[in-house]
């Protein structure tokens, strides 16, 4: 069944769009960037933004920074909040389960398709803007390995090798992805619970844009640490030296106990739901 | 092949199946008749474990359902309530899909079950176009491919003709018929007199969630107790049987009279000619009108 999954996603235009599409937004920056060489201001803007400029290697983590926000959790709930609805409406899911295929295992398939699709996402992502950094802005060539930028390490003339900036780059990757299951676990529950997978989709935004919000507002400060996009943007503590893994951890966390519960939910609703389209 | 005790389905307040012994044998070409909205659909639905039932007990291949779904499904083709498939991919690859998704099925013989499933619903020669661009029959020739691609003993199948043209209808019917003569029980549902009558030889009558007959069609199409008769001089044979003659209609006339043979030789030996002589049977529409009440879809003004 998850070979299935898979050979629908990676048969499916749709998920080449999307991606071609994030990839689309990095490229863009650069090109601004590079044509008019003006940085934004340290501290402001993009992360690693300013540091691209000297550094075309550290161009993919300046892209995740761009596209995590909102591009690819809107994307990622696109998808998720179409994986049960979405089948639903066609009216494949009930030819899928009386082939049989069992919810539980359908459910299991669909999650791993997003983990795919996510990854897939990422990679090319990171791949293409890695081409773009160092076609546009080239590399510095201290053999010492990569200046971390000043002004996310706030620590000058740090550097590490390349080695070493595969690894952070590895968990980064990681990182992100256990952020984006958490938005997909919010919109495949709310996939299992409508038929309308642009309503789960939206189901989802919803709740991304809330915790968004409310991690900005002081009067929040209470409920803060348990939003779920509280701590998305603490991948950045990846290129800090030393890494700085306390938000690392408690972000990781949040998103695990997030899926755990809201997968916990879809499983429980999908299983003795009706499948009545 | 599949029981139903006291089988209900409510939503809400309505109640779409209600109460319904359902007997399907082995080996039955089994008719479920009944207008649109009368509960056939939901509860084919529930026999295939998509719809969870209110109350009551399904049993379908002597397993207890939906707690044994699983263990039942593989032995089960199924199309319920018109095909479903992806439609950016080939029917090729649409049915491989379904075909990988579910278990059994050695992967090697796959190819080979998609294109003799194809072969049998008369689409060996499609080619890579997408579902997309299929017309409605050619969708439901699909659908009806993907319920043959384990070679089921039992078939249910939702309004298997919908969308095809006559011909489309008789070749269905004749593989229907191969299917069953192989061993293969067909329950079959359809809004369509003509198509049960043609094909079944059970039937099964609902009317609003209700099974309110459930007979071989040969018993249900039982003699009348009348006789017609055909005659170029209708006005001799009502003057020969005076009062036996009940319905006149031009050249054809109904007579009350248990046996046709002796009928014809009383006409014939008064110099009577006969061109065409019957027992009259019930027809299925006429079963059918007696046992349901109104249509589902019309909506009365209250009081």
């Amino acid at each position: 069944m998850i070979g299935v999954e898979l050979a629908k996603l990676f048969r499916r235009p749709r998920t080449y769009v999307i991606a071609a599409l994030l990839c689309a937004l990095p490229l863009t920056v650069a090109i601004f960037l590079a044509t008019t060489r003006i940085p934004p201001p340290p501290g402001q803007g993009g992360a690693f933004l300013s540091a691209v400029l000297s550094n075309g290697a550290l161009y993919p983590a300046a892209a995740m920074a761009l596209v995590l926000p909102v591009f690819l959790p809107v994307s990622v709930a696109v998808l998720a909040g179409d994986a049960v609805a979405g089948e639903a409406s066609a009216g494949t899911l009930r030819y899928l389960l009386i082939r049989p295929v069992s919810r539980s295992r359908l459910l299991v398939a669909k999650l791993i398709s997003l983990v795919a699709f996510v990854l897939f996402a990422i990679v090319s992502v990171l791949v293409t803007s890695y081409l773009t950094g160092i076609l546009l802005f080239g590399v510095s060539t201290s053999s010492a390995g990569v200046a971390l930028p000043p002004d996310v390490t706030s620590l000058s003339g740090v550097t590490i090798s390349p080695a070493g900036l595969a690894l952070r780059l590895l968990g980064t990757v990681a990182y992100i992805v256990i952020s984006m299951l958490g938005v997909a676990a919010i919109a495949l529950f709310l996939s299992t619970v409508t038929d309308s997978s642009l309503g789960a989709a939206m189901g989802a935004l919803a709740v991304l844009v809330t915790s968004q919000v409310l991690v900005t507002l002081d009067a929040a400060a209470a409920i803060r640490p348990y939003l779920p996009t509280r701590y998305w943007l603490a991948w950045v503590d990846f290129f800090r030296d030393p890494v700085l893994w306390r938000d690392i951890e408690r972000g990781a966390g949040i998103q695990l106990v997030y899926l755990a519960v809201l997968l916990g939910a879809a499983w429980a609703n999908f299983l003795t739901k009706d499948v009545a389209n | 092949m599949i029981i139903t005790h006291d089988l209900t389905k409510r939503y809400g307040r309505t109640v779409a199946v209600d109460s319904v012994e359902l007997e399907v044998r082995e080996g039955d070409r089994y008719g479920l008749l009944g207008p649109n909205g009368s509960g056939k659909t939901t509860l084919v639905r529930m026999l295939l474990g998509l719809v969870f039932a209110t109350r009551g007990e399904i049993e379908v291949l002597g397993r207890p359902v939906p707690k044994r779904i699983q263990e039942v499904l593989p032995s089960i083709g199924a199309l319920v309530e018109g095909p479903g498939a992806y439609p950016h991919l080939s029917g090729r690859v649409n049915l491989t899909l379904f075909d990988a998704a579910g278990a059994g099925g050695r992967r090697k013989d796959r190819r080979q079950r998609v294109s003799d499933a194809l072969e049998r619903v008369g689409l060996a020669g499609i080619d890579r176009r997408p579902v997309r661009n299929y017309s409605l029959g050619m969708r439901q020739r699909l659908g009806l491919a993907g319920a043959l691609l384990r070679q089921p003993q039992l078939l249910i199948l939702d309004e298997p003709t919908n969308g095809l043209d006559p011909r489309g209808i008789r070749e269905i019917r004749d593989l229907l018929d191969e299917l069953n003569r192989e061993g293969t029980t067909v329950f079959l549902s359809s809004h369509l007199l003509a198509e049960i009558d043609a094909f079944c030889t059970r039937v099964g009558v609902m009317d609003r969630g209700r099974l309110v007959l459930q007979e071989d069609l040969s018993s249900l199409r039982a003699p009348t107790g009348r006789v017609t008769v055909g005659s170029p001089t209708p006005e001799r044979v009502v003057a020969l049987l005076d009062g036996r003659v009940e319905h006149r209609d031009g050249e054809v006339l109904t007579v009350r009279h248990d046996d046709p043979g002796a009928l014809n030789a009383e006409l014939v030996a008064a110099g009577v000619t006969v061109t065409a002589i019957a027992t009259e049977r019930r027809t299925l529409e006429q079963v059918v009108l007696d046992a349901t009440t109104t249509s589902s879809d019309r909506v009365e003004a209250a009081g």
